[in-house]
């Protein structure tokens, strides 16, 4: 499904991945650990197509095509979903109405019919039940005055009602407290099929405890030092960072 | 990601077209005789001319203010024709007699005059250039009492409420600009509901300025007998022309007590291009006067212009009187807008409410300027201000300009303050969900101006905030 081939990135002339390989196959579920500042994000988004990274070298083939060319909106509407580690506010714009235009969008682009509000509403109550929301949160503004841990369960919704062929967390367990983590972890699991597949960025093994991945790799300094089944992830807890940093070093 | 929102936010005017149609035109120059001439091709009883030019002459020992937050080139206000009328139509307001063309043009513009086309409910009176060149459903309306024509008819059929009533709340010697429309104006609106009664139908002034080098100098008056309602609305279009021209009206609203007058404008006039090429310079009086129990109600969306100064106000005369202030303005391209109200609480128990957004694109620059007086004997006025900025892009600025007097100690006044960027990443997560650049930056424009869309009547809402997506598509680099 997805296919990183050396990739480097640099935002504002500073390389910051230095040469990424990487693939994903439908049904799976990969972990990205590895310090603070060592590149997480930064491949998140550049998966997503954030236009402040430049693509330096490399490549990223997605259901086979060249992802690289696509604008960020193509790619959600053909499946990738990022949930970012900072989530941002939209005032004003109702929680609903925005995951609608979302909906509508990707239908749209899919060539299908849009749904109506009723339709829509119908639909988002499902979901909501999924990550245990509060209906009301649909009426407020986008993230607006969110609690962390709002934000991060609304990142969850958006994703369910999205369904995502490929779907990105940001370290979305991060804040949370373990109910929370919980829920976020049990949304991942029902969402989870055989033709759909995610990449699961944390900085913490806990919530490797619900999310069980196929496999881990940990990043350092814009490169992937090692990657391993789930127990890797043990040993990261149970060791730190340093022992593999001065490995590479 | 730059490049598309520049083609956007560079998207033609779309009402910059003109109408080839034969006009009488008044060479530039503006005099006594200029005064007498309109005076007189309006067929004016003596009383008006006299105000007339009493205002021109009061206008000659005044100067142009220079507090706004604007600059511009010295006006040349002898170069400035004063009067422009379609020769075809007479300024009856016979809606059989039009020239095709000017419906057409009315059409073209989405204004429809045929009242078989019974638009959303929606009365019109037409001022294209000088004149008033149709009003719609006034047989419908004068069932109910209800007056609703051109200012030149309203002289001509009532002119004890236009005696009355005329200056009475913008007195000729008001300001400057306010001054120059007393002495030069040409038509406009008149709007009288009688008591009681609850207008059934939205009224609406569509201006159009089509003549190059005139100035449109109009004056709308309405008011709202004891214990009645009135919505009315106001939008304008001007054709795109690389010269700057002159709009210098006057707006007078009286709600006597129990009254509510709703005002909503939707002014789109030529902006000008992105160097600062023609515009409409828009220099507006706009004040209402609320009796006992009244409550006049202002709602703006100001798009256009090259120059907008305006400050809708109310004065709570009467007891337990409210005031309200929804305002968005934009000031893209090399746009100027100094806008904002004047509550002047006089009566007990007066309430002011004035929300305010200002979004600053490209060059734009943006100045909310708004006063709020407490006068001695307003016992328990309150106000609340929430003033909003946002800004996008680097190159354009958002200013405020707050007063407040207070002369009795029982005022409250609640103020907010917010100045945000729609930022890439605000739009980088809207795309990540699907939705193109367009999509995104309507979508965080519409919701940062929410409080005051919905203070307009539907489809005028639904007319704004396409206008502003268009105004500002784009323009987030
Ligand atoms: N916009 C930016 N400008 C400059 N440096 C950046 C920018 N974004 C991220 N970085 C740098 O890139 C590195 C990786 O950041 P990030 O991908 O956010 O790491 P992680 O998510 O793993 O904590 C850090 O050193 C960070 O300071
Ligand atoms: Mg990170």
């Amino acid at each position: 499904m997805l296919e990183i081939r050396d990739l480097h990135a640099a935002v504002d002339g500073t390389p910051i991945l230095k040469g990424i390989t990487l693939t994903v196959n439908a049904g799976e579920v990969h972990a990205v650990m590895g310090p603070n500042g060592s590149g997480k994000s930064t491949l998140a988004q550049v998966l997503a197509g954030h236009p402040a990274y430049e693509i330096t070298s490399g490549e990223i083939l997605y259901k086979g095509e060249n992802l690289v060319e696509m604008e960020a909106e193509e790619r959600a509407q053909q499946g990738v979903f990022l949930a970012f580690q900072y989530p941002v506010e939209i005032p004003g714009v109702s929680n609903a109405y925005f995951l609608r235009a979302a909906y509508n969008a990707k239908l749209k682009a899919a060539g299908k019919e849009e749904v109506d509000p009723m339709e829509f509403l119908d639909l988002v109550e499902e979901k909501l039940k999924l990550v245990d929301m509060d209906p009301a949160m649909l009426h407020r503004s986008v993230n607006a005055g969110f609690s962390g841990g709002e934000k991060k369960r609304n990142e969850i919704l958006q994703m369910a009602v999205l369904d995502p062929t490929l779907a990105i967390l940001d370290e979305t367990d991060s804040g949370l407290d373990i109910d929370a983590l919980r829920i976020v972890a049990g949304g991942v699991n029902a969402l989870k099929r055989p033709d759909n597949a995610a990449i699961v960025v944390t900085h913490y093994q806990r919530l490797l405890n619900y999310i069980v991945p196929d496999q881990v790799h940990v990043l350092a300094g814009g490169r992937i030092v090692k990657s391993g089944g789930k127990e890797l992830a043990l040993e990261l807890e149970a060791r730190g960072y340093d022992w593999l940093l001065e490995a590479v070093a | 990601m730059s490049a598309t929102i520049d083609q956007l936010v560079n998207r033609e005017y779309q009402y910059g077209f003109s109408t080839d149609i034969e006009s009488e035109t008044l060479p530039p120059g503006l005099s006594e005789d200029t005064v007498r001439f309109i005076s007189a091709k309006k067929q004016e009883p003596e009383w008006l001319l006299e105000w007339r030019l009493k205002a021109f002459r009061r206008w000659l020992t005044m100067t142009e203010p220079h507090w706004p937050n604007v600059t511009y080139e010295p006006i040349d206000y002898q170069s400035v024709s004063y009067y422009s009328e379609p020769k075809s139509t007479k300024p009856i307001g016979s809606l059989d007699e039009i020239d095709p063309k000017l419906l057409e043009m009315y059409s073209k513009l989405g204004i429809s005059l045929n009242e078989q086309k019974r638009l959303s409910g929606v009365a019109v009176d037409a001022v294209f250039d000088s004149v008033s060149v149709g009003t719609t459903f006034r047989e419908e309306l004068a069932k109910e009492g209800i007056i609703f024509c051109s200012f030149g008819e309203a002289v001509r059929e009532h002119p004890d409420l236009v005696k009355q009533y005329l200056g009475s709340v913008v007195p000729y010697s008001d300001n400057y600009f306010a001054a120059l429309n007393s002495a030069v104006f040409s038509d406009g609106s008149f709007c009288y509901i009688p008591k009681g009664v609850r207008c059934p139908l939205e009224l609406s002034t569509y201006f159009r300025i089509n003549q190059s080098n005139t100035g449109q100098f109009e004056r709308t008056l309405i008011v709202a007998d004891e214990g009645s309602y009135v919505s009315y609305l106001e939008g304008c279009t001007a054709p795109k022309r690389d010269t700057n021209q002159l709009h210098a009206a006057v707006v007078e609203i009286i709600a006597l007590d129990n009254a509510t007058v709703k005002y909503s404008t939707v002014q789109n006039w030529y902006a000008g291009d992105e160097n600062g090429l023609g515009g409409i310079y828009n220099f507006v009086t706009k004040r209402g006067k609320a009796m006992t129990n009244a409550k006049i109600s202002w709602t703006q969306v100001e798009t256009g212009s090259a120059i907008t100064w305006k400050y809708p106000s109310v004065i709570l005369q009467g007891d337990n009187s409210v005031g309200e202030f929804y305002s968005v303005a934009v000031a893209s391209k090399m746009q100027q807008a100094d806008t904002g109200t004047k509550m002047i609480h006089i009566g007990r128990n007066t309430k002011s409410n004035i929300v305010s957004k200002g979004i600053s694109a490209m060059k734009g620059q943006n100045s909310y300027r708004g006063k709020v007086h407490i006068l001695p004997k307003a016992e328990g006025a309150r106000n609340y201000t929430q003033c909003d900025s946002m800004l996008v892009g680097n190159e354009c600025g958002a200013h405020t300009f707050p007063y407040i007097e207070v002369q009795n100690n029982s005022a409250i006044l609640e103020h907010e303050a917010s100045t945000s960027k729609i930022g890439e990443d605000q739009i980088f997560y809207l795309k990540q969900r699907g939705l193109d650049a367009e999509q995104a930056v309507s979508m965080i424009v519409s919701g940062f101006c929410k409080e005051v869309f919905k203070e307009l009547p539907m489809e005028f809402a639904l007319e704004a905030q396409q206008l502003l997506g268009i105004t500002l598509e784009g323009s987030v680099g």
